[in-house]
């Protein structure tokens, strides 16, 4: 889908504001690779979840250049952004959640409205939801489960048809340190596939469990160390259970036209 | 795509997009009644169209002329001029002068014998039957009348069905109004089903966004709410069929109670039901049409 070293995000100068508020992002420049862990800091504030809705294309810049697997999505006819956002997985702040829907057709949503045959859906969606522990909550509506579970449902639903690019506001928020450790590895795991991921999060003890990562530091809608090339340095032993990724319809999903279906 | 899991309603046991999204429990009655008052109309129409080509093929058909003058041999003259005059006018598609044999047994029953066998100089009028390719109105009948006149002073020109005219005239208004009164209620249909999706988009605004940033395609969702108004219309549809059709009969017994021939000419023919019948189907498509409509416009508002 994407060349190994191309770019799958650009943003240069990017400019955003709210209404006729003071910009909300400022002059906002990076570049994100394919396969890449990227955490996104910042104090609660300081653009975060704004800076993420322009990644998963919810929010237009009001200036700047926005590209993304190697086209323009600023001048994106909405036609195609059906195609862009399904190569997209998405943890909202808020989870956004289905509520009429179970657990597991919450999870299950992204691969139905790729159009994946149903025989196919079943198998991966159970197993990933057995990777998060919620087996048991397979069938329970978003309202009885706890914020823990939902978020956990979330990023079950985000990962299920693995994008090429995960973007996670706060993913961790809600769990215990054990549950983030586990989802973290979640992340890895899709990154080791290609996926390029992009974490916000203000929890520098988090950013410390993933070597490897590449931080980007929002202050006040500013970008801080532009290039985006901080390293963390400690290392760790790799991660003892691998997530149920490989199973996941990767194939059924690459058979999918990504662009607009016709009716 | 075939949307078959992605659309398919928990009915099937395969959860959708969204939960059913009713277009609102009035839907099917107002689609009941719309349906019920089309089939009226709709049944009126086809009837007076039938009645009304009965009364034109009755206008299409009809002059007569009469020759009347009791010296028999002017009056022969007279019919063979006319006769010649006629068949050479335009618009004339036949002309043929009722045989004496013809007209005796026609005047039987009314003189209490063949004329022909008592009284030879009993002044009968030579009649001819005369189809013209249009309706006879009076001016035509004026225009017959002035051509025959300088060879057949004697004759006298009548349009059979004459007095159909005004009665044509008013049919063809009542159909007029027939169709109006379709266009009215389909334009309520589209009305009351605009109304109803936009209630039920507005209703669903939160799981509409979700499937978006999915990647959920607008057609995706707008069958969604397809879906639920061709099931609502299709309901209110067949109830309205039955309901209008039992207005019919009720009324078309009425009418024939009436005895007359006119009504006889409006009955329905099997073709007409068939239409009647396809009623509902043609609410089901607009409801669907209309729906579909309503929702990509809306969802084109979105992000
Ligand atoms: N929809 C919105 N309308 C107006 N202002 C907003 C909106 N969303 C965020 N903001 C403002 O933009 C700034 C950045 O917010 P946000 O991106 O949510 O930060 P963070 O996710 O880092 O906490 C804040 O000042 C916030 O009030
Ligand atoms: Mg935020």
């Amino acid at each position: 889908m994407t060349e190994p070293d191309a770019e799958i995000v650009q943003f240069d100068n990017v400019g955003l504001r709210y209404g006729t508020g003071k910009e909300a992002l400022t002059d906002i420049s990076f570049t994100l690779y394919p396969g890449r862990f990227y955490f996104l800091t910042g104090a609660s504030g300081a653009g975060k979840t704004s800076l993420l809705k322009l990644l998963y294309l919810a929010q237009r810049p009001s200036r700047g250049l926005i590209r993304m697997f190697g086209t323009d999505a600023i001048t994106l006819p909405r036609e195609r952004l059906p195609g862009f956002r399904r190569r997209l997985g998405v943890v909202f702040q808020d989870f956004r959640l289905v509520q009429h829907l179970s657990a597991f057709d919450n999870v299950a949503l992204p691969l139905r409205v790729a159009g994946v045959a149903e025989r196919e859906i079943t198998k991966p969606v159970d197993e990933m939801l057995d990777w998060v522990g919620l087996a048991d909550r397979r069938d329970a509506r978003p309202a009885t489960l706890s914020g823990g579970e939902q978020q956990r449902v979330a990023i079950a639903r985000a990962v299920i048809a693995r994008p090429d690019m995960l973007v996670a506001d706060e993913p961790t928020g809600n769990v215990d340190p054990e549950m983030a450790l586990k989802l973290l590895r979640l992340f890895e795991s899709l990154g080791r596939l290609g996926t390029t991921v992009v974490v916000a999060t203000h929890d520098v003890h988090l950013i410390r469990k993933v070597p490897d990562s590449l931080i980007m530091r929002l202050d006040k809608g500013r970008l801080s160390d532009p290039t985006g090339a901080l390293r963390y340095p400690p290392r760790r032993s790799p991660p003892a259970g691998e997530p149920p990724l490989s199973a996941a319809p990767r194939d059924a999903l690459d058979g999918q036209p990504l662009g607009f279906s016709p009716a | 795509m075939n949307g078959t899991g992605l659309i398919g309603g928990s009915r099937r046991g395969e959860p959708g997009l969204l939960p059913d999204p009713r277009l609102g429990s009035p839907m099917p009655w107002v689609i009941a009644i719309v349906i019920a008052l089309t089939v009226i109309a709709a049944a009126s129409g086809l009837g007076l169209r039938n009645a009304a080509a009965r009364a034109s093929a009755d206008l299409n058909g009809g002059v007569t002329v009469q020759i009347v003058t009791a010296a028999p041999t002017d009056r022969n003259h007279q019919a063979d001029a006319a006769l010649a005059t006629l068949t050479r006018f335009p618009g004339v598609v036949e002309a043929r002068r009722v045989a004496q044999d013809q007209l005796d047994t026609l005047l039987e029953p009314w003189l209490g014998t063949r004329p022909g066998d008592t009284i030879d100089d009993l002044p009968i009028p030579a009649l001819i039957d005369v189809r013209l390719d249009t309706p006879a109105t009076p001016e035509r009948i004026g225009a017959l009348l002035g051509a025959i006149a300088r060879v057949a002073p004697a004759a006298r020109v009548d349009g059979e069905a004459a007095w159909l005219t005004p009665v044509f005239h008013a049919i063809a208004t009542l159909q007029w109004l027939a169709g109006g009164l379709i266009a009215l209620l389909a334009m309520a249909t589209i009305a009351a089903v605009v109304l109803a999706a936009r209630n039920a988009l507005a209703g669903h605004r939160e799981t509409i966004e979700i499937v978006h940033m999915l990647g959920g395609t607008d057609a995706q969702i707008a069958r969604v709410f397809q879906r639920t108004a061709a099931m609502e219309a299709a309901a209110g549809g067949i109830i309205g069929l039955f309901a209008g059709i039992v207005a019919i009969v009720a009324l078309s017994r009425q009418f024939s109670a009436l005895g007359s021939g006119m009504v006889g000419g409006a009955m329905l023919a099997w073709t007409d039901w068939v239409v009647i019948a396809l009623i509902p189907a043609g609410g089901v498509g607009l409801a669907v049409l209309t729906a579909r409509l309503t929702v990509l416009s809306a969802l084109r508002r979105m992000l």
